[in-house]
């Protein structure tokens, strides 16, 4: 009789353990939490997309979700809250060789960070977004964000949140990204799919991935940790092309889901170049890194 | 009414009652609670205020300036990174002498990230014309608000109130919270000095050329000297209607027969004040000063105290990198430099990023100082983690 093999400790037990810190695990997500399945979908992508994994560089800011760049095997950077996207440009600027993935929360990338957000996508820099939006501040305790929806109840709307939250896909378009899309973490085929896309597509890319944050938004809006997936499979509408302006979130109604838009433009650096390098452009003059 | 309470919660029942018109804070380890706290209670309806909740720390201190501004009294309360990324901001506060208080729950600044305590953040913006008292318990966390408040409104001087994360704002102590009656009677409603208002147009925070620059650093600076005086009457006033002591500009522990002088703020009093009995016990003469006010320093009352002392030491949660102690230089700079060269003041560094600062290390501290003075000493400092190439 043939022997199996009995593996050994060192063995990946996992397909993308290549991709992963495995000394840094267990991780600090919470049971139920929908963020290390919007982070395994985001390294499928990276293995399917066949970019040069070697050059791949992942950026985060604080929050929950920003704990990723610490559990990615790649090069990565834990900046401070809201800044990973300047600080993501200033990489690519340096070394334009480089694939960037900014990986972040929906209050990371749209409050404290917002700012750098509209802009990075109005100057088309050429790097791909993925958004966390679990509709809360869930690292520092289930506070309100710029995405929590109206009335929802959060540590610091104890009554109802009195504000209308962002649309984020038409916020990213409205400032000129050239690849948008919103799925859910349960929507995780879809999800691997659009972010495979926007690794191997040029220019500023966004995905919106929704994700369940039992533990401080769930709690306080009486949501059980399954009854948020339940509201994704259940009020998901699949609408690839619908019109940006259509996208609130509407958990009652539907919430829109898809490729809203991809088209092309020339990025940040061909445009300097164009500009400020012509000769660059002729001469192919080698790169600042090498 | 005494009560058992997180001494965040302390803080924010006590600036709920001191009544401010308008509250903004983005959350932030250790200060969230605080703020939480107090969305509630406006929440339920027991303070009217205004509470924002907004996108950063630069925001709550700009939405604090223009509410205080137009004649609001405002609360905002912050820590570490959140405090540094509002650094623009308070300068401009202070400059325009609005007396907003603001909470600094005391956190270590990255890189590297660390969200435990040490005095580093309020020490980053001691210089910008705001007043900083230091707390050492919770009750003197929360009496310190009520204080603050006066203070402020007297001097028209911002106010920071700095309390140590997690030690204090997550340590659940007995605090007695006042009526609400007795505050309404200590602080009377805010009479700001300028208002914007449109009825007397009037612009605040203009260009000043270089022609009219230079005198508001120095009316700034000449204000917060005079602070002085407002800060120990309020102090004093304070002991008189709520029948303790709080605050005020220093504090001393057994200090007259020492023959150590130990000086520190904030909450490692406790510790230190501790070792100093047991070290009574022991026979040894160990003395405390603490610094309330930190701002203003109070250099003439330190040298009252301190000028027959002939070993002092200082300790601190702080650094000032290629400068050594902060607060040591404080301490240094206190006495003439031609008097008494054989006093020794020795400076040690502690608790950064919150390591715990132990009896026993406050022992080998008083024991080194004995022998030698030191220059500069980090207190608890793991060698076996430091290689030689780092250095
Ligand atoms: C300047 C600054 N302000 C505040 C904080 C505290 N803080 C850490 S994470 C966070 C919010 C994170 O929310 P989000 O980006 O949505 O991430 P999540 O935890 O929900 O995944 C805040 C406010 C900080 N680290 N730095
Ligand atoms: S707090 Fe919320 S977002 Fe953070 S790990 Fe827990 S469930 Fe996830
Ligand atoms: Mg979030």
């Amino acid at each position: 009789m043939e022997e199996i093999p009995t593996p050994s400790k060192e063995q990946p037990h996992h397909p993308l353990d290549d991709l992963i810190r495995t000394d840094r695990i267990p991780h600090i997500w919470c049971p139920g939490c929908g963020i290390g399945t919007v982070f395994s979908a985001c390294l499928a992508a990276l293995k399917a997309s066949g970019i040069n994994l070697q050059k791949t560089v992942m950026v985060s800011g604080i929050g929950c979700s920003g704990r990723a760049a610490g559990y990615v095997k790649l090069d990565s950077f834990h900046t401070t809250h809201g800044r990973a996207i300047p600080f993501a440009t200033g990489l690519k600027l340096a070394n334009p060789e480089l694939n960037i993935v900014v990986f972040s929360g929906d209050g990371d990338l749209f409050a404290i960070g917002g700012n750098h957000f509209i802009h990075a996508a109005r100057r088309n820099m050429d790097i791909t977004v993925i958004c966390v939006n679990n509709l809360n501040y869930g690292m520092t305790g289930g506070q309100v964000a710029a995405t929590t929806p109206y009335l929802a109840k959060s540590t610091t709307t104890p009554a109802g949140n009195p504000e209308t939250p962002f649309n984020l896909p038409l916020m990213a378009y409205a400032c000129g990204a050239t690849y948008v899309a919103r799925w859910t973490m349960l929507h995780i085929r879809d999800l691997t799919d659009s972010i495979t896309e926007a690794l191997c597509k040029k220019g500023f890319s966004f995905i919106e991935a929704l994700s369940p944050c039992p533990v401080n938004y769930g709690r306080r809006n009486k949501q059980k940790p399954l009854d948020m997936l339940k509201l994704y499979q259940e009020k998901a509408i699949i609408k690839n092309d619908a019109d940006p302006a259509t996208l609130d979130i509407d958990f009652e109604k539907g919430i829109i889901l898809g490729k809203f838009i991809d088209l092309d433009r020339p990025t940040f650096i061909e445009n300097y170049d164009k500009i400020y390098r012509p000769s660059r452009l002729q001469e192919n003059v080698p790169e600042l890194n090498s | 009414m005494l009560k058992q309470i997180e001494g965040s919660q302390a803080v924010a029942d006590v600036v709920a009652l001191c009544r401010p018109n308008v509250i903004s804070a983005y959350p932030i380890t250790p200060q969230t609670h605080i703020v939480e706290d107090l969305s509630v209670i406006v929440g339920q309806g027991k303070l009217d205020a205004e509470f924002v909740n907004v996108e950063s720390e630069f925001s709550a201190a700009s939405v604090v300036l223009g509410a205080s501004a137009a004649g609001a009294r405002t609360y905002t309360a912050t820590s570490s990174q959140g405090l540094l990324l509002m650094a623009e901001v308070i300068y401009c506060i202070s400059g325009m002498r609005l007396p907003i208080v603001l909470t600094c729950a005391n956190r270590a600044i990255s890189a590297p990230l660390s969200i435990w305590n040490d005095q580093q953040d309020s020490m980053a913006v001691r210089d910008a014309g705001w007043i900083q008292l230091f707390a050492e318990d919770n009750q003197e966390a929360a009496d310190l608000h009520i204080q603050a408040y006066k203070i402020a409104e007297q001097t028209f001087l911002p106010v920071m109130v700095c309390m140590d994360g997690f030690i204090l704002t997550h340590a659940f102590e007995p605090v007695d919270i006042p009526e609400q009656k007795q505050v309404d009677d200590f602080l009377p409603p805010f009479k700001p000095r300028h208002i914007v208002d449109p009825r007397w147009p009037r612009g605040i925070g203009l260009y000043a050329d270089p022609r009219f620059y230079m005198e508001t650093r120095y009316i700034l600076h000449r204000a917060m000297e005079k602070s002085e005086k407002t800060i120990k009457e309020v102090s004093a006033d304070f002991a008189k209607t709520f029948g303790r002591d709080s605050g005020g500009f220093i504090k001393t522990y057994k200090l007259k027969e020492a023959d150590v002088a130990i000086v520190s703020m904030g909450s490692v009093v406790g510790t230190i004040k501790d070792l100093i009995d047991q070290l009574e016990e022991e026979g040894k003469k160990v003395g405390l000063l603490q610094i309330c006010s930190y701002r203003p320093f109070p250099r003439q009352e330190i040298y009252n105290i301190l000028k027959d002392k002939m070993n002092i030491v200082v300790l601190e949660k702080c650094i000032s990198l290629g400068r050594g102690g902060i607060l040591a230089s404080d301490i240094r700079w206190s006495f003439p430099r031609a008097e008494k060269k054989d006093r020794n003041i020795s400076s040690f560094i502690a608790g950064l990023g919150g390591r715990n600062i132990t009896s026993d290390d406050l022992r080998y501290m008083v024991e080194r100082v004995e022998k030698e003075p030191v220059e500069l000493e980090f207190l608890g400092l793991k060698k076996e983690l430091i290689s030689d190439k780092d250095l």
